[in-house]
């Protein structure tokens, strides 16, 4: 008798969690903003930004991997257009800097819709291909259109007045901008994997015969999460841009794609909070081991070796299945 | 009507670079009936059944569904004309509950859920109904447990609740009972013959003692063309029939 209101009772709990969302997933929520707002007091904005920028580039194209189940190996023309349309629009359209980044946004999310919907039509592998060479025709047109400034990329951006009031020179006051786009960014991507949207998009990602067999248009789901991730992708490349007051070649590079994949594995892909860890491993052996010049590469490597080899969930990944709770 | 053909397929052909894994397929599939398609390994049931949800494109033919002709539609738009199919190995969502298999399913009454803005807690209200078809299926106990934990002879049921949650008219099913012990087989024999009180069910099936007791006909294929087509006792007692699954000269 007790054991039948054990499972009624356990029953229940799972599934009030998974209707909204779980306490442990608040708690983290709020621990990531206090951090944030704490952080700036402690360590240097600039790099914290950068931080930012990288995390919610890396959730976005997690979206994309983990819960679409598509690999793109060219998030980078995403972010790095997206960087270059806001820096211009900032510079030379003389755009305030939330205008500056909504056209950068608005470049990805059109130029993810192009691509999106050609590379959707082919699977695995060939997607990936599909998706490098169009992230690759961006670089050159990036090398080679006038507007981009070519080797120097834009530099010099002005970060100007948020809504025309607030000067954002100070790095400290453009960070919180920052923190309230990358929180903003992660709480969107957050619901859009727990929707109605998100469940059909698992489905496929687990099945897709059979979501097929079930009566959805499964190209439509794709190309959807597609346009939404290099949306996203693009809203951290425009905030990047205004951040280092720079667009240049390295936001387009395919190393840039590269290295969003290698921030997603091991953060832990498939995971809400994976990517967030895996982009400020990255971004901080980057910037601490900058003396090393070449051998951070080498250093990342390695990282990435041991990463795949001991433990292939992601580092979240590995302590979300310790706590037997989805992170 | 109710004796009406709701399923019929003209001529069906299917050619693999020169190879005919189904060639010429005349097949009508009768309103309220379990047909049964038989026939020997490599006779061309599962193709035949690609072909018909369209999952593979034929080469040559044609096929209607009530009166409709759906050879040139896509398999999404086939299932949402109430033609669902199941597959040979077991199609569930894995990294979902029972519970959650279910209810995609039954979002479907939605229309497209592109509404990516949306918290999935609009999708409780599916809850009682997901309930209800997994208590059919026997599988209540088990609605919040990952589908990969169930058993082979579970995660099947799962399947079946799963499509019935489309509510579809017509189902097709790949060899429902592979890999099952007795008494799934059993447990799910009586789940088909349950389910379709008032509905029309196309089904691919190795175990003759099941398809013995369920079908109402039995289209026989063999090399990709249709052998023999009635009920048991007559399909079971037709020499063509024997020579094919026994070989020749066992007079």
């Amino acid at each position: 008798m007790t054991a039948v209101t054990e499972t009624e009772t356990t029953g229940i709990a799972v599934q009030q969690a998974r209707a909204g969302m779980p306490l442990h997933h608040v708690a983290i929520f709020v621990a990531l903003l206090a951090a944030g707002l704490v952080a700036p007091f402690l360590l240097y904005p600039v790099f914290l930004m950068k931080v930012l920028c990288f995390a919610l580039f890396a959730c976005a194209f997690n979206l994309l991997l983990g819960y679409g189940g598509l690999l793109s190996f060219g998030h980078a023309a995403y972010f790095g257009s997206a960087s270059y349309i806001a820096a211009h629009a900032a510079k030379v359209w003389g755009l305030s800097p939330e205008l500056a980044i909504l056209s950068g946004t608005l470049a990805a999310a059109v130029l993810g819709l192009a691509i999106g919907s050609l590379a959707i039509r082919r699977q695995g592998i060939y997607f990936a291909m599909v998706t490098l060479a169009f992230a690759q025709m961006v670089f050159f047109f990036s090398l080679q259109a006038p507007f981009t400034g070519g080797e120097d990329g834009i530099q010099a951006v002005p970060r100007g007045n948020l809504f025309g009031l607030l000067s954002l020179r100070s790095d400290f006051t453009l960070y919180f901008v920052v923190l309230a786009i990358t929180l903003g960014g992660l709480l969107l991507i957050y619901r859009i994997i727990h929707s109605p949207f998100g469940q059909v998009l698992k489905a496929i990602r687990e099945n897709e015969p059979r979501a097929v067999s079930l009566g959805y248009r499964v190209n439509r789901y794709k190309l959807a999460v597609f346009v939404l991730s290099a949306t996203l992708a693009g809203l951290a490349g425009s905030t990047k841009a205004l951040v280092f007051q720079l667009a240049s070649l390295t936001d387009v590079h395919w190393s840039m794609s590269g290295e969003v994949v290698l921030m997603t594995l091991i953060g832990g892909m498939g995971t809400v909070f994976g990517p967030i860890v895996g982009a400020a491993i990255i971004v901080t052996m980057q910037n601490y081991l900058a003396t090393f010049g070449a051998w951070v590469t080498i250093i990342q490597g390695c990282i990435f070796v041991v990463c795949v080899m001991l433990f292939r969930e992601g580092i979240v990944g590995v302590i979300a299945k310790w706590i037997r709770k989805p992170l | 009507m109710s004796d009406g053909v709701i399923l019929a397929a003209k001529d069906l052909t299917k050619e693999f670079k020169g190879f005919f894994a189904v060639e010429g397929v005349n097949l009508q599939v009768r309103r309220g009936q379990i047909h049964a398609l038989i026939g020997p390994n490599g006779a061309g049931k599962t193709t035949c059944f690609n072909l018909l949800t369209k999952f593979l494109p034929p080469t040559r033919g044609s096929i209607t569904y009530k009166g409709e002709d759906i050879t040139s539609m896509s398999p999404a738009d086939i299932a949402r004309l109430g033609l669902v199919r199941s597959f040979q190995i077991s199609a569930v969502f894995p990294h979902l509950t029972a519970m959650e298999n279910v209810r995609i399913a039954l979002q479907r009454k939605r229309g497209d859920s592109f509404d990516f803005w949306r918290s999935q807690k609009v999708l409780s209200e599916f809850n009682d109904e997901a309930r209800s078809l997994l208590n059919d299926v026997g599988l209540s106990e088990f609605e919040n447990t990952n589908a990969s934990d169930l058993s082979y002879g579970r995660k099947r049921a799962l399947e079946i609740a799963t499509t019935l949650a489309l509510n579809p008219e017509m189902l097709l099913l790949d060899e429902p009972m592979a890999g099952m012990a007795q008494e799934d087989i059993e447990r799910i024999s009586a789940l088909i013959k349950r389910i379709s009180a008032n509905r029309t069910i196309l089904m691919v099936e190795h175990n003759l003692s099941v398809v013995a007791s369920l079908s109402d006909t039995i289209t026989v294929l063999a090399r990709g063309k249709v052998l023999a087509e009635g009920n048991y006792a007559t399909v079971s007692k037709d020499e063509r029939v024997i020579e094919a699954y026994i070989g020749a000269g066992h007079g």
